[in-house]
């Protein structure tokens, strides 16, 4: 048995902020309440100074396995995760060969087994990830699956994203989009504006982003589906969400930390490691995201996780691969961004990788209650660490926040009961 | 100052106007060198500079090899048949290797912006750009703003019109920097698909219609169409183009009679610009060429750190160099 004493409970679902201790048997919470005394061979966590928040639950990574086993495995990954204060991660189906069939669902399952956390598959929602047909959506979901999205890659065609959008209707499963006009994006490599005109790079503009979730909430609308709309990075965006959400259209959404973190003006400095997609955006842009956080039109924070080589990533900015590392650095930025920046309480961050990722996949997870799994993170919100290559556990260190120092330590990791990270 | 306090020369974004100006002021005494018999000097005697270049380039090569020639260095080519399909070696690789040669400095072409940025950071010798994407193209615009210079003492309060495909030239981007610090009043003028809103950001004027901003400049400097642009719908027609936006002989009579008319080449005949207005006494295309290998020369010098100018013998012997 185990009790975490001394420690702030943060429980977002109950809106819990108070001085209370944990136990836990086998792989349950047991109890929440002041001052629990330990008993003899119960083992004691002093989480003084810390908060003791739900497992944080991440919707978006890419673990690369199958296929770049050399840049992550889902092993490798589930360490970082769990590392990094997460016991539930959802991992994305663009992979080589893609997550289209059972038996890659099954086989995404087991290989999570031998990690210290929660592996949920999310699959295709074309086969092939082709963009032509709806996937098997029933024999997916009884392999596993959590959800549907042909993510790095939008569904362009809009009479698929409708049958998409209405096939599901049965599951009630959300269809998560990858929202980019590829004909609007072009060759582009940055946000188009400001920036990408004096480097002379090739823009995306943000309205590549914004009329593909025009459409895709218009969609939802009239098929009555569930649309989740993936790493939101433009004002325009929230904007067209919040709408939506008015007009009680099945929307959710989520942002990456580095939508909240950054902006396109770090393209000059960090070069390929501020390569992402979406693209950075403007300080409006960034604004915009924090408030939508704020006010709860972006319902959830995901890492989008997308680890590269070095090799790959240390090209000319044009030919380098998009994306960056994100799980270990998660933590940090809300910490120092959202809660020390812009005044968040630690409800109101956390809630957005806990109980609203949890609902949005219909998990019986992401909440600090007794009778719910024991999946258990505690950080020290108040020390600060540095982002350098020792701190990186990740295979790959593609990532624009290296060299800097940032608040929030995840200090300990417990999923389903065990201790799966204790800070060294 | 009698050197660029510096490791390369990236853009012009980063040079001060002292800069800009030592880098003229110098290229006009190697002009001077051009109408001796010996046309070359031993300014770099020993170093090594080597071009790469993964674009295809004729008229910036050459004026960099002759520049690198008449100082007296070492000049080797590191040519790179690349198309976007076949890549061979990694930019880096290639990097580590120039690194391990221990070269002086390397002149760098790219087809991808901030290539040459990306190099500096990884290795010791000076890197000059010699063209980046659609992002600069510096030692253009200082072979530019020489040549102005060369006709018009000062370039503060010119009004130059930059014509053409703005959004896909480094060009453009490199002499709009350079005619601003120096003070002068930038338009740019071209169909709004080649010219973005977002170019008012460098303190210019954009304008749509040529006729009616010919009789205010000083300087008309064309920049070159690329014919493949059309594809990607940025203008209807070449055709059409020529009627809005080429310097024709019947647009040329309204201009000003002192006008400068440039191209930074190669250049389209008949699409930018009418025969006749090129073969004028008002075009200084041709001095442009000559004015590039000084600026290029100044350059080299001037990244050296070398040794004052007038101090300079006259190379006699250039035949053991190789060793």
């Amino acid at each position: 048995m185990m009790i975490i004493k001394n420690g702030r409970v943060i429980d977002p679902a109950s809106r819990t902020d108070d001085r209370l201790d944990v136990r836990i048997e086998n792989d349950a919470i047991a109890d929440v309440s002041r001052a629990i005394s330990a008993r003899k061979g119960d083992r004691v966590i002093d989480a003084s100074g810390c908060i003791v928040l739900p497992g944080l639950i991440d919707m978006h990574v890419h673990f690369r396995e199958p296929g770049r086993e050399d840049v992550e495995t889902i092993y490798s990954g589930s360490k970082v995760a769990a590392k990094s204060g997460f016991t539930t991660v959802c991992t994305l189906p663009n992979t080589n060969p893609v997550i289209d069939n059972q038996a890659l669902v099954r086989f995404i399952r087991l290989e999570a087994e031998k990690g210290p956390i929660n592996v949920f598959p999310i699959a295709t929602v074309s086969k092939g990830r082709k963009g032509e047909e709806i996937s098997e959506m029933g024999e997916l979901i009884n392999a596993g699956a959590v959800g549907f999205t042909d993510d790095g890659l939008p569904v362009m065609s809009s009479i698929l994203m409708r049958r998409a959008l209405e096939y599901s209707r049965m599951f009630d499963v959300p269809i998560i989009a990858h929202a980019e006009d590829l004909e609007l994006s072009e060759e582009g490599i940055m946000n188009e504006g400001k920036n990408s005109t004096l480097l002379g790079l090739k823009g995306i503009p943000k309205e590549s982003e914004e009329v593909m979730i025009a459409r895709d909430v218009i969609l939802t609308r009239l098929t009555g589906g569930r649309l989740h709309v993936a790493h939101v990075s433009s004002g325009g965006s929230v904007e067209i969400i919040r709408r939506a959400k008015e007009d009680g259209i099945r929307v959710t959404c989520e942002t990456a930390p580095h939508y909240f973190s950054l902006t396109d003006d770090a393209v000059a400095e960090y070069l390929s490691m501020a390569k992402m997609k979406p693209p950075l955006r403007t300080e409006e842009d960034r604004r915009a995201v924090v408030e939508g956080l704020r006010n709860g039109i972006i319902d959830v924070i995901a890492t989008d996780h997308a680890p590269h080589s070095l090799n790959e990533k240390m090209q000319e900015l044009e030919y380098a691969p998009f994306g960056i590392i994100g799980l270990e650095t998660a933590v940090p930025l809300i910490i120092t961004v959202l809660v020390r920046a812009n005044g968040f309480s630690f409800n109101n961050a956390f809630e957005k990788l806990t109980v609203n990722p949890a609902r949005i996949l219909k998990f019986d997870r992401g909440e600090l209650k007794p009778g719910k799994a024991a999946d258990i993170t505690i950080i020290n919100p108040d020390k600060k660490i540095v982002v350098n290559d020792e701190f990186i556990l990740s295979k790959c260190k593609n990532s624009p926040f290296i060299g800097m120092e940032l608040y929030g330590s995840v200090e300990y990791t417990l999923c389903g009961g065990n201790l799966v990270y204790a800070r060294a | 100052m009698n050197s660029l306090k510096r490791k390369d020369l990236l853009d012009i974004q980063s040079l001060s106007v002292e800069e800009i100006l030592l880098i003229c002021t110098s290229a006009k005494y190697f002009k001077e060198i051009f109408t001796r018999t010996v046309k070359s000097v031993p300014v770099l005697r020993g170093k090594t500079v080597c071009t790469l270049f993964y674009e295809p380039s004729t008229r910036t090569k050459l004026s960099f090899d002759l520049a690198a020639k008449r100082l007296s260095a070492n000049l080797i080519n590191f040519s790179v048949n690349t198309s976007s399909v076949v890549k061979g070696e990694s930019l880096i690789d290639t990097v580590h290797t120039l690194e391990a040669m221990k070269l002086d400095y390397i002149v760098m072409r790219h087809a991808a912006s901030m290539a040459p940025h990306f190099l500096s950071r990884n290795i010791q010798a000076s890197v000059i750009n010699a063209g980046d994407g659609f992002h600069a193209h510096p030692t253009q615009a200082l072979l530019d703003t020489y040549s102005i210079m060369e006709m018009r003492k000062d370039i503060a309060g010119l009004h130059i019109g930059i014509i053409g495909d703005i959004k896909h030239s480094r060009v453009a981007r490199s002499d709009i920097e350079a005619f601003k610090k120096l003070g002068a009043k930038v338009t740019l003028c071209g169909p709004p698909t080649l010219v973005p809103d977002d170019f008012s950001l460098y303190g210019v004027d954009i304008s749509y219609n040529l006729d009616e901003l010919l009789s205010e400049l000083d300087v008309i400097n064309l920049l070159r169409i690329q014919k493949e642009r059309q594809k990607g719908s940025m203008f209807p027609s070449l055709r059409e183009y020529h009627r809005q936006f080429a310097l024709t002989e019947e647009r040329f009579r309204k201009c000003k009679s002192d006008v400068i008319v440039m191209h930074p080449g190669p250049v389209n005949r008949g699409i930018e610009i009418d025969d006749s207005v090129m073969e004028s006494d008002r075009s200084i295309i041709q001095e442009q060429v000559t004015n590039g290998v000084a600026v290029r020369m100044a350059i080299f010098y001037l990244l050296a750190g070398a040794a004052p100018l007038e101090d300079m013998p006259e190379e006699r012997d250039t035949a053991d160099d190789d060793n």
